[in-house]
């Protein structure tokens, strides 16, 4: 008789011990929402906490992808069912302007996680910052958070803005790499054009040539560099990146439209070392 | 000087000895003759690198005062196979500064076995031929303490030498010991001109230790240790701070009785070569740069000897693992800049398994046929993946490894009769590409000022080899003359890429390792003697090569004629040489390879020696003048014409007892 009871007190226990993990298991999904993501801030207004994320749990002048969740004050759940957009906007002594940015999408695989990327062309200052308002409809019903966001200046230069030939002014944005290796990278660039104050579209069919450099070290460049194209499916630029070591890069841009003409940069020949537009990495 | 010649012993000359007069079966090992070789030198205490271009199929790249890159029969290091005993050992340095011929001392050298060609095939893959430097083995017929000491001084860069041997001899117990230490201030070409960064500090230690036992047993262990501090190198942008070798084995030999086995030895062995290039000391540095490299290698060889009838037969099964970093980390003079870093050899392994046979069949007392075939596989891998990423930028594809099947094989055929003595060969090999040359990246080569990216991708290097020997000796009167040709398939080298920009600040350019469909070689080299009296004895060498690739440009190191000639006195205890030797034009130079004319030279050296007892002690002292005349000049191989020592006196003492 004993050992029978002593089995079903054991098998009782470990039930007990599996319902309690199967209570566990919203909590660890909800971890997994946020794998490799870091919190910059939370903007709140009555109804809902908007949280917003990034790898590094910071922004910084250039392209910045940006994930966020919403938050029902009265429930404490993350909403699933949200329709988003966003505005941020420079607020500078004398006017505003907005930047290039995408639309937010349900990030795939998640639950209650939302994406998109804006691209800051200038930082903040002690008299000039950005903020950032959310638009979102649950349920028919809209909603709408605004707040300062602090934007600081990027360490390397990540992000350039110039009129081209034509008169147009542009904006070119270095996405990737991010962690650049010694290997050949792929590189990805938006390009944009300021078509207003407020409205920085994607701009088509264009080509990035890169040219990259290290200044420190004779101006000397790298092998098999890909300029970059525009995809179809995400719209932004892409090409590859040799870096042949680690260091200090300058790479070297020139515009062209969709003709082949060189709206902005220079090619580089011994006498001019650096184009006029150019990104940095440094690893 | 020339005496050595003999004792270098193209092998060919040996073999034919060998095969003439078959040997007696031993069933005890015998312990090689302590040489002593070196005592035999007019300059005692030469470095092993002037020793060794005394020979018609050896030449010496120059880089500096110290540690010279040997080239056999025109072809340098990746072309070569270079031994100590039997060990392989890859050098650390992508610049070969650290050649294998640096690790061991004269006073410590009983014979340096040069193979010319496939003959050269017995510890790895070769092209041009191989070296395997034997070290000094006591006898075990004076049984005993036996110590010397060697000392030295040269006037010219001041090199202060002393070293000592000291030996130790029971019926069945041996241990050998050699130490040398070497110190040299910057030398002085002809005119009394300083060579800045000549100077050179180094010592080394070597011992051996064995245990015969059951009288054909025996075990061996041995080690050398060498260390060189504060080496310049007048002809590159770096110096060397640091080049430290430890060498390692464990030999196990035996002599079967009564078997068809002479001798059958096992040997395992580790070597491991740290080698870091210092500009810090430099005037002018564009921008500093730090570039260790690390070489460590794990192998073991097998070898039977045998005979059967009339064939005399060997077989050696041997291998190695090697691994092969070099890095590269130069500092911006921007101090918040992060560091630039690359890997020039990215973790490089090499992994080696070959069998060579060997037969020589004695066909009658007066000729033999020789017959050898090896087969081997070559195995590369990059470890590293920063590495192989690196190199994926050139090569997209790349894989991260590679294995290669190298064959071999030679017919040689010896006839000597009377005095009058000739030789052929017919010989097919391959090898595959270097370290460097499969693996490098940005490996700046200051002399034609480009830099290097190699290829993973290369075909092996086929050779097709033919040499003739043609030889008479009487007592008096002894002639030899050597020849042999390559023509080599898929030649390996570097070609420039125009589109590719130099990583190096100041280089022309950037050239890939590519294979040349082919390039073809030829040497040929004559050694005379003459006893003219008793006392009296001439000597003459004479050498000549010729290097040319399928589109007719000239090869680069290809030796133009030189020659040199001595008379040597000897009576009782003293002897005495002159010597000239020199370099007639070079006029096949190539400028591709970033070479241009060197004018002729000549020069005269002057020795003298005098052995003599006190009790029990044996003393043997030399003194000679080099460069009499304090010519300025430099050779072929050279690198960037840095110029040759000039006057220079020198005083070696040797004190036995």
């Amino acid at each position: 008789m004993k050992f029978p009871l002593k089995n079903i007190i054991a098998v009782m226990a470990m039930a007990l011990a599996f319902s309690s993990c199967s209570n566990d298991e919203n909590p660890s999904i909800m971890a997994n929402e946020l794998e490799g993501l870091n919190k910059i801030q939370e903007i709140t207004n009555d109804t809902h906490i908007v949280e917003l994320y990034s790898p590094t749990g910071t922004l910084q002048q250039g392209h910045n992808t940006i994930s966020l969740r919403i938050k029902n004050k009265t429930t404490n759940e993350y909403e699933k069912n949200a329709t988003i957009t966003w505005a941020p906007l420079m607020q500078m002594t004398t006017m505003s302007h907005a930047c290039p940015f995408s639309a937010v999408t349900k990030t795939t695989g998640k639950e209650t996680l939302y994406n998109g990327y804006i691209v800051f062309q200038m930082a903040e200052n002690t008299m000039e910052h950005w903020t950032l308002t959310i638009n979102y409809t649950i349920n028919g019903i809209a909603y709408t958070a605004n707040n300062q966001i602090s934007v600081p200046a990027s360490a390397k230069k990540r992000v350039t803005t110039f009129i081209g030939t034509d008169g147009t002014k542009y904006l070119l944005a270095l996405i990737d790499p991010t962690n650049p290796k010694v290997a050949t990278n792929e590189m990805t660039v938006g390009v944009f054009k300021m078509q207003s104050m407020m409205v920085f579209p994607v701009v088509d069919n264009f080509k990035v040539k890169i040219d990259p450099r290290m200044p420190s070290m004779g101006n000397h460049g790298s092998p098999n560099n890909v300029d970059l194209t525009q995809s179809v499916s995400d719209k932004l630029y892409h090409g590859k990146l040799s870096l042949t070591m680690t260091g200090y890069w300058k790479i070297n841009l020139q515009l062209l439209n969709a003709a082949g003409e060189v709206l902005k940069g220079e090619a580089i020949t011994d006498a001019v070392p650096t184009s006029s537009i150019y990104f940095e990495v440094e690893f | 000087m020339l005496q050595c010649i003999a004792a270098i012993s193209l092998s060919a000359q040996e073999q034919s000895k060998d095969t003439v007069v078959p040997k007696i079966l031993n069933e005890v090992i015998v312990i090689g003759k302590k040489a002593q070789l070196y005592q035999k030198q007019p300059k005692l205490l030469a470095t092993i690198d002037e020793y060794l271009q005394q020979s018609g199929k050896v030449e010496m790249i120059k880089r500096g005062g110290y540690a010279w890159e040997p080239i056999i029969n025109s072809m340098a290091t990746e072309r070569t196979v270079i031994t100590i005993d039997g060990m392989r050992i890859f050098g650390a340095c992508t610049d070969k500064m650290d050649p294998i011929t640096s690790y061991v001392e004269i006073s410590n050298l009983s014979e340096a076995i040069i193979k010319s060609g496939q003959q050269g095939g017995c510890h790895g893959a070769t092209i041009g031929g191989a070296i395997d430097l034997k070290r000094n083995r006591s006898k075990f017929a004076d049984l005993g303490w036996e110590t010397a000491v060697n000392t030295g001084f040269e006037t010219n860069s001041k090199q202060k030498i002393i070293g000592t041997t000291i030996n130790y001899v029971d019926s069945s117990f041996y241990v050998d010991t050699d130490f040398m230490y070497r110190d040299a201030e910057n030398y002085s070409s002809g005119n009394n001109q300083e060579v800045l960064f000549s100077q050179f500090k180094k010592f080394n230690v070597s011992t051996t230790s064995g245990f015969i036992f059951n009288k054909n047993k025996l075990i061996e262990a041995s080690l050398i240790y060498d260390k060189a501090t504060d080496v310049g190198y007048p002809a590159l942008p770096m110096d060397v701070s640091l080049a430290e070798a430890l060498i390692t084995s464990l030999k196990f030999e035996y002599a079967p009785k009564l078997s068809k086995i002479e001798n059958w030895e096992t040997k395992i062995y580790y070597n491991t070569v740290t080698h870091r290039m210092d500009d810090t000391k430099r005037p002018l540095v564009a921008i500093h740069m730090d570039m260790p490299g690390w070489s460590d290698t794990y192998g073991f060889y097998s070898k039977v000897k045998g005979v059967f009838k009339n064939h005399h037969f060997m077989a050696d099964l041997n291998s190695f693992y090697n691994r092969s970093i070099a890095e590269m980390t130069m500092y911006p003079n921007n101090p918040n800049e992060n560091v630039m870093f690359m890997f020039t050899w990215p973790d490089v392994r090499t992994s080696y398994g070959g069998l060579f046979l060997e037969d020589n069949v004695v066909l009658n007392p007066y000729s033999s046929l020789k017959f050898s075939a090896s087969l081997a596989n070559h195995f590369n891998k990059v470890a590293n993946q920063l590495g192989l990423e690196s190199l994926q930028i050139f090569y997209p594809n790349m894989k991260e490894s590679k294995n290669r099947i190298l064959k071999s094989v030679s017919s040689n055929y010896f006839h000597n009769k009377n005095g009058f003595e000739y030789g052929f060969g017919l010989a097919y090999g391959e090898r595959a590409s270097s370290v460097s040359e499969g693996y490098g990246f940005y490996l700046f080569n200051s002399f034609d000022r480009f830099d290097y990216i190699g290829n993973p991708e290369l075909k092996n290097e086929k050779s097709v080899e033919g040499n003739v020997s043609l030889g008479y000796a009487t007592k008096k009167l002894s002639a030899k003359i050597t020849s042999s040709y390559f023509h080599i398939s898929d030649f390996i080298v570097g070609k420039p890429d125009p589109t590719l920009i130099p990583m190096t600040i100041g280089a022309s350019g950037v050239k890939i390792y590519t294979a040349l469909e082919y390039a073809t070689i030829f040497n040929t080299d004559l050694n005379i003697e003459y006893q003219i009296t008793a006392n009296f004895k001439g000597k003459g060498q004479l050498v000549y090569n010729y290097g040319k690739d399928f589109e007719k440009r000239n090869l680069p190191f290809i030796s133009p004629l030189r020659y040199s000639a001595s008379l040597n006195y000897k009576v009782n205890k003293f002897s005495a040489e002159i010597m000239v030797q020199g370099n007639a034009v070079q006029t096949q130079f190539s400028p591709f390879y970033g070479e241009d004319r060197t004018p002729d030279y000549a020069i005269l050296n002057l020795a003298s020696g005098y052995s003599f007892g006190i009790e029990k002690s044996k003393w043997n002292i030399r003194v000679g003048i080099e460069n009499i005349l304090d010519t300025n000049y430099s050779t072929f191989s050279d690198w960037n014409n840095i110029p040759r020592k000039g006057r220079n006196f020198f005083l070696n003492i040797n004190f036995a007892y």
